[in-house]
């Protein structure tokens, strides 16, 4: 078969515009879907950030809360009835709001507020400079060094500015994993101090974070919780709610899809028609080939390795040239929301074997469908 | 005694049903010998491509038997009777149908293709055959490159390559000046054609007769007669 293989490659590489034709369809089919479930991808991580960057195992919260960014206070008892739950190893409050930096320059820029744990610091960030100690000094706060932190003009360990028209110390600079949605920087400080900077309706508490003494006493720890009117839910689980609120409840999600269908039945079109016009122009080959002795069978296979071929090299380049984009933009926008995963390629990949099959099976009819005779009558 | 390598008897071909029924060809029986040249002749839409189309495997017939070696050719499924044109036919179409895409070497290499000898063995191979056809040094050109008489000798070294019994022309010289046209047949009959390969061409140009063994002359579908060419008069 290998003979018959390269046959195969030759008829269609030597075909240069055909073969141009079905690798920009394919390509840009590919394109198209990866650019578009990478975007919404990163947009989704990014709406998860602070989950991902806090990483408690539990998160207890007011069941209305469906993305980090509109968390409802909780009243004081509820932590401390989830440190009475048996199997709760720790349990610790955190405060997530926003507030309004002034700038030496005199602007003002929002930012998000997270407040640790006054006594343990769960969930604190990993420092790039400073130490976390001083995150307990007077008007302590420590910046991430994210995608947003050009935005309070880089500041340093000492810079000083006003955060609800109240003195502010950069005491430490810290990473985390993941960068935020709405494009605004992140401080962190403790719980008593941004409940202090930050007007608060009468209950604080944003979120109860919990870590079970083992995977085991999850289940208990959730039922005892729900006896509250509250929720608690897993790391993977509050990620997957975020997920669910921006997919189905924002438009987005349906948003993204259309693109991407779209994207697909572009990919299909073109790289269809051209694969179909391209066994046409052969038809006459193909028959040759059967009069001269090919089997069915043969034809059919270097139809198979033609389009997938085609579809191989295009789903590569689609790549490429995803991944080429999103670097250019991110030197352009550094806090750009892409991600290219194992899923949204798996996606692309089945789609374009949707598109190499039908490309195929619209090729190998015509192709079946030819008669030696018809070669030889003219 | 000439062995018959190809026994057609009483085959019968018509095209659509009820009254569009068109009958190409009537109850035609004949034989072709290793070692002819064979001569189908007659006006247009006499039934001589269909009839070259039964006995070479293209197209069944309704009716009647093609006999190869002692076995009726239309009693095999569709892959034994590839493998009947790949090893024992070689064919020259009138539009010789070569692949612009390949290089004439790869276009003679084809039929090896076919039989699963590797690329390269293929157009070494290939190179020989260009070389009997005297057209070695036009083996990397395309196709399109050719006049149509060079393109032709492509089209009979892959006809060749795989060494059939029998070759088949259909209107060889159609394209083809005058001159051009005798010297391909004069080719055939003075370099292709030996005792173990017959050769069969539909022809309606009289100008090439001279090499014919035996002429089979066709009318609406029927066999008018069949006649000793001038070749094996001489």
């Amino acid at each position: 078969m290998k003979g018959i293989f390269s046959l195969a490659y030759k008829l269609l590489v030597n075909d240069r515009a055909k073969f141009a034709a079905l690798l920009v369809g394919i390509t840009f089919a590919v394109f198209l879907m990866i650019q578009m479930t990478s975007m919404f991808l990163g947009v989704l991580l990014r709406a998860s950030s602070t989950v991902l960057n806090v990483g408690a195992s539990i998160w207890v919260m007011d069941p209305a809360v469906n993305t980090v960014a509109n968390s409802l206070g909780m009243p004081d008892y509820v932590a401390d009835f989830a440190r009475s739950i048996d199997g709760v190893k720790f349990s610790v409050a955190l405060y997530s709001g926003g507030a309004l930096v002034k700038l030496p320059d005199g602007t003002l820029q929002p930012v998000n507020v997270i407040g640790l744990d006054d006594t343990s610091l769960f969930g604190r960030p990993k420092l790039e400079k400073g130490n976390i100690e001083d995150i307990f000094a007077d008007n302590g706060f420590i910046v991430v060094h994210d995608a947003e932190f050009g935005k309070l003009n880089n500041p340093s360990i000492g810079t000083e500015f006003e955060l609800n028209d109240r003195r502010a110390v950069i005491v430490g600079v810290a990473a985390v994993a993941s960068s935020g949605l709405f494009g605004i920087p992140t401080l962190y400080t403790t719980y008593t101090r941004a409940v202090q900077y930050i007007p608060s309706t009468r209950f604080t508490t944003a979120y109860i974070l919990i870590e079970p003494k083992s995977s085991r006493d999850i289940a208990h720890i959730k039922a005892e919780i729900a006896k509250l009117g509250y929720i608690a839910l897993t790391r993977d689980e509050f990620i997957h709610r975020i997920s669910h609120y921006y997919t189905f409840q924002t438009g987005l999600g349906t948003n993204i899809l259309i693109m991407t269908v779209i994207a697909f039945i572009v990919g299909l079109s073109i790289s269809g028609q051209t694969f179909y016009t391209f066994i046409l122009e052969n038809l006459e080959k193909f028959g040759a080939l059967k009069a001269i002795g090919a089997k069915n069978s043969e034809l059919v296979w270097m139809i198979l390795f033609q389009s997938a071929l085609v579809s191989a090299t295009g789903f590569g380049l689609g790549i490429g040239l995803c991944i080429i984009l999103i670097f250019i933009a991110r030197i352009r926008l550094p806090d750009y929301a892409a991600l290219i995963t194992s899923g949204n390629l798996s996606l692309a990949f089945a789609m374009v074997i949707v598109i190499a099959a039908i490309s195929s099976y619209i090729g190998v009819r015509r192709v079946l469908q030819i008669e030696p005779f018809d070669i030889f009558r003219g | 005694m000439a062995t018959a390598c190809i026994a057609a008897k009483g085959v019968t071909k018509w095209f659509g049903e009820g009254e569009a029924r068109t009958v190409a060809v009537r109850d035609v029986s004949f034989e072709v010998y290793l070692g002819e040249m064979l001569y189908i002749v007659g006006p247009s839409g006499s039934g001589k491509t269909t009839l070259l189309s039964m006995i070479s495997g293209i197209l069944r017939p309704n009716e009647g038997v093609v006999d190869v070696e002692g076995t009726n050719l239309w009693s095999l499924d569709n892959d034994h009777i590839a493998d009947f044109r790949l090893n024992k036919i070689g064919f020259v179409f009138q539009d010789y149908h070569l692949f612009p895409r390949l290089t004439t070497a790869e276009n003679v290499a084809i039929p090896l293709i076919l039989k699963r000898r590797s690329w390269k063995d293929a157009v070494d191979e290939a190179l020989k055959y260009l070389g009997i056809v005297g057209l070695a040094n036009r083996a990397t050109l395309p196709p399109v490159k050719l006049s149509g008489g060079e393109q032709q000798r492509v089209a009979i070294a892959r006809a060749m390559i795989s060494q059939p019994d029998i070759l088949i022309l259909d209107e060889p010289t159609a394209s083809l000046d005058g001159d051009t046209g005798r010297s391909i047949v004069s080719f055939l009959h003075d370099q292709i054609l030996t005792e173990h390969r017959a050769i069969v061409i539909v022809t309606h140009d009289a100008r090439i007769y001279e090499f014919a063994s035996r002429i089979l002359n066709m009318e609406d579908g029927h066999v008018t007669g069949i006649t000793a060419g001038a070749a094996l008069a001489k």
